[in-house]
């Protein structure tokens, strides 16, 4: 995987990999239809896919810095972006997204709009000037910027707060699938997903990571798009669903009001078991305020312009114009993903509510409901459940809970589509929080062995000496992660939304001010990053501990009183300080400009 | 005024109207979004529906391929582009 003539054939070796992987897909089905048992499909999948990704992670092994960090900054704009969509895209938006959609509704699509719209701010902010500057990592780009080894470790310690907070979600999610479908305990699993997870990316670091992750996403893509398309076309509701859904969502509108939202008493809602969730939200009617919708869309858009995940992925791109195509292409790949989630929430819905529908189970008798092959393995999976509170005999709206994870996992089964949908289901899963996971355990561990021993500790390191450590590091912090995993503090999607919220807590203003505003010194970066941090934190105990909060911001928006901290911070300890020196204003200067050498050569 | 300081004015034009089109669609119409929900949209679906589900995730796309090629233009009028070889 080292010559240009690779980077020429990249179409032709993706197709191919494409095409063998359908291959995959109906192999399963046809030895489904004789009669290969439904576990073996799952391990087959999970296998299948892992064996290919660490194929791949080994072919792209390398002992070049330039390689190991930046992928030798030779990726193509449509690949960069699908590896970007990929490592964007994560156990949580591939599991979560579309049951947090279906139980949540309107005030829970903030974050489709928060996770597509933080991509202009990438675009045309950061993204393309970062590239100019040549650096290896984010706090690379702080600390040549701002100057002194203490703006490069504040960054540092920002950077590992926020991608490691996310990372445990990954793993966590990893470890999920990986128990349901090799049907092991979730303590073993998540180790088993975190030897995955480093397969991919310990031999090739970035340029490892990026072959996969393009790998990744073509199968998460696949599992996520075939059984929305499936389900429509079996239901009848339109061939493409996307342009077609208008009546099923008013459907499903209809049937709300004539079910009604009951509200279940505290003495019935303790024998639901935990983590499951009614529906109790109108499907498409706008139940948030304007604020609580904004401010949370809000806070999702600046929290994907600083996490440095996101952000090192442009670093790979040849020059600085295709960095910028590429934060187009990235985000056309997440749309794809991202606007299937409402229509297969919208789906899977109906699916259940509709009693015309042979899916339907709302005003069914509660004996039969129960006796569903479907309802008692989901029921066993502790993913779904239904009571008789009234004691009429029938499954009323309120009556039934479902864990929003099973809304992807199950509706494939609900749906009656053939289990090898669910196996390549469970595939997409795996492939998204694993492509996601290593992209956040790499900016770490490269953060800390570029940032905090090259830079700081021993500059006069060798090549080889470096990567040694980068790798000891991302074995080390694949560990700390999988071991937090393990202990299940915080569900998947809560820990999403905080990384993003520490992230530009600490990182947004720094990061955009440094190409923005030549006035903006070290002293003032390191006031608008500690004290970001710091502030943010702060609230999120502070709300955690049972204060009541101001302005309506949550401990799921804290990031928007951290960032505004930082921006005063910033500002102030700025203008009471000395200006940045000359040559620092003329590499500002420098960077605004595509054309030249990058700020730093090869380091 | 330089060659340089001219090109940074036009491209901090280009970020404003960028911003401006992103508030717009991220910001600007969830402001109004029970109103607008009762209106019917594209595809015959609720107008601020439709706007979270497809309708501003579409714009986002189109907006950044645009600032894109915008910002190509002006880096080139000022002789600022990249070299192919590079």
């Amino acid at each position: 995987m080292k010559s240009t003539n690779f980077i020429d054939n990249l179409p032709k070796v993706y197709g191919i990999y494409t095409g063998g992987f359908i291959g995959f897909i109906i192999l399963m089905a046809i030895a489904e239809q004789m009669g290969m048992t439904a576990k073996a499909i799952g391990i087959a999948f999970v296998a299948f896919t892992v064996f290919i990704y660490a194929l791949i992670g080994w072919l792209s092994r390398t002992a070049q810095a330039d390689a190991y960090y930046v992928a030798g900054r030779q990726v193509p704009t449509v690949f960069n972006g699908m590896a970007t969509a990929a490592d964007w895209m994560s156990g949580a938006s591939f599991v979560a997204m579309a049951g947090g959609i279906y139980f949540k509704g309107y005030g829970y699509m903030a974050l489709l709009v928060g996770w597509t719209g933080g991509y202009v701010l990438v675009a045309s902010l950061l993204a393309p000037y970062l590239r100019k500057f040549g650096c290896y990592t984010v706090p690379d780009f702080i600390g040549t910027r701002y100057g002194g080894n203490l703006a490069r470790f504040s960054a540092v310690v920002v950077l590992t707060v926020a991608s490691f907070t996310y990372v445990t979600a990954q793993i966590n999610a990893t470890g999920t699938i990986a128990s349901v479908a090799l049907d092991i305990p979730f303590q073993y699993a998540v180790y088993i997903g975190l030897i995955s997870i480093l397969l991919c990316s310990m031999l090739g670091g970035m340029r490892g990571v990026t072959w996969t992750q393009v790998a990744q996403y073509i199968v998460l893509i696949i599992a996520y798009l075939l059984p929305v398309f499936w389900i429509s076309n079996k239901i009848g509701a339109g061939f493409f669903p996307h342009f077609m859904l208008a009546d099923e969502v008013a459907r499903i509108g209809e049937l709300e009001s004539q079910f009604g939202f009951v509200k279940n008493s505290a003495a019935d809602l303790a024998t639901v078991p935990k983590g499951l969730a009614g529906i109790t939200k109108a499907h498409s009617a706008v139940n948030a305020t304007p604020w609580a919708f904004i401010s949370l869309a809000l806070a999702m858009m600046m929290g994907t312009a600083s996490l440095p995940h996101v952000m090192m992925r442009y670093f790979t791109t040849p020059s600085v114009k295709a960095a910028r195509k590429s934060v187009g292409w990235s985000l056309f790949f997440i749309f794809l993903l991202y606007s299937s989630a409402p229509m297969l929430a919208t789906l899977s819905k109906l699916s259940l509510l509709d009693p015309n529908l042979s899916t339907g189970i709302i005003g069914k008798s509660i004996t039969d409901v129960q006796a569903i092959d479907w309802y008692q393995n989901w029921n066993a999976a502790n993913l779904m459940f239904v009571s008789d509170f009234n004691g009429n005999g029938t499954v009323e709206l309120n009556e039934f809970f479902m864990g929003g994870k099973a809304v992807v996992l199950a509706t494939p089964e609900i749906a009656g589509l053939p289990y090898v949908i669910s196996g390549l289901v469970a595939a997409g899963g795996m492939a998204a929080a694993m492509s996601t996971a290593d992209g956040l355990i790499l900016a770490i561990a490269n953060a800390i062995s570029h940032d905090v021993y090259y830079k700081i500790i021993d500059p006069k390191a060798e090549t080889a000496k470096r990567l040694v450590v980068a790798r000891v590091l991302l074995v080390v912090i694949g560990f700390a992660g999988a071991t937090i995993a393990a202990m299940e503090i915080q569900g998947i999607l809560g820990s999403v939304i905080w990384a993003f919220d520490f992230a530009m807590s600490g990182l947004f203003f720094p990061l955009v001010l440094g190409v923005w505003w030549k006035r903006a010194n070290r002293q003032g970066a390191i006031a608008g990053m500690l004290g970001g941090l710091a502030a943010g934190t702060w609230y999120l105990v502070w709300v955690r501990t049972g204060g009541s909060g101001f302005l309506g911001i949550t401990q799921l928006t804290f990031g928007i009183f951290g960032s505004a901290v930082s921006l005063v911070a910033m500002v102030v300890v700025s203008l009471m300080t000395q200006e940045p020196d000359k040559a620092t204003q003329k590499m500002v200067d420098e960077v605004r400009v595509p054309s030249g050498k990058t700020i730093l050569g090869k380091q | 005024m330089s060659n340089q300081e001219k090109h940074w004015e036009k491209s901090r034009g280009l970020l404003m109207i960028t911003l401006a089109i992103w508030f717009v669609f991220s910001i600007g119409i969830f402001l109004f979004g029970a109103e607008m929900n009762e209106v019917t949209g594209p595809f015959g679906y609720p107008w601020t529906y439709w706007f979270t589900c497809q309708g501003s995730l579409g714009a986002f796309v189109i907006l950044i391929f645009w600032f894109a090629n915008r910002q190509e233009k002006i880096d080139e009028e000022f002789g600022f582009s990249e070299r192919e070889d590079e």
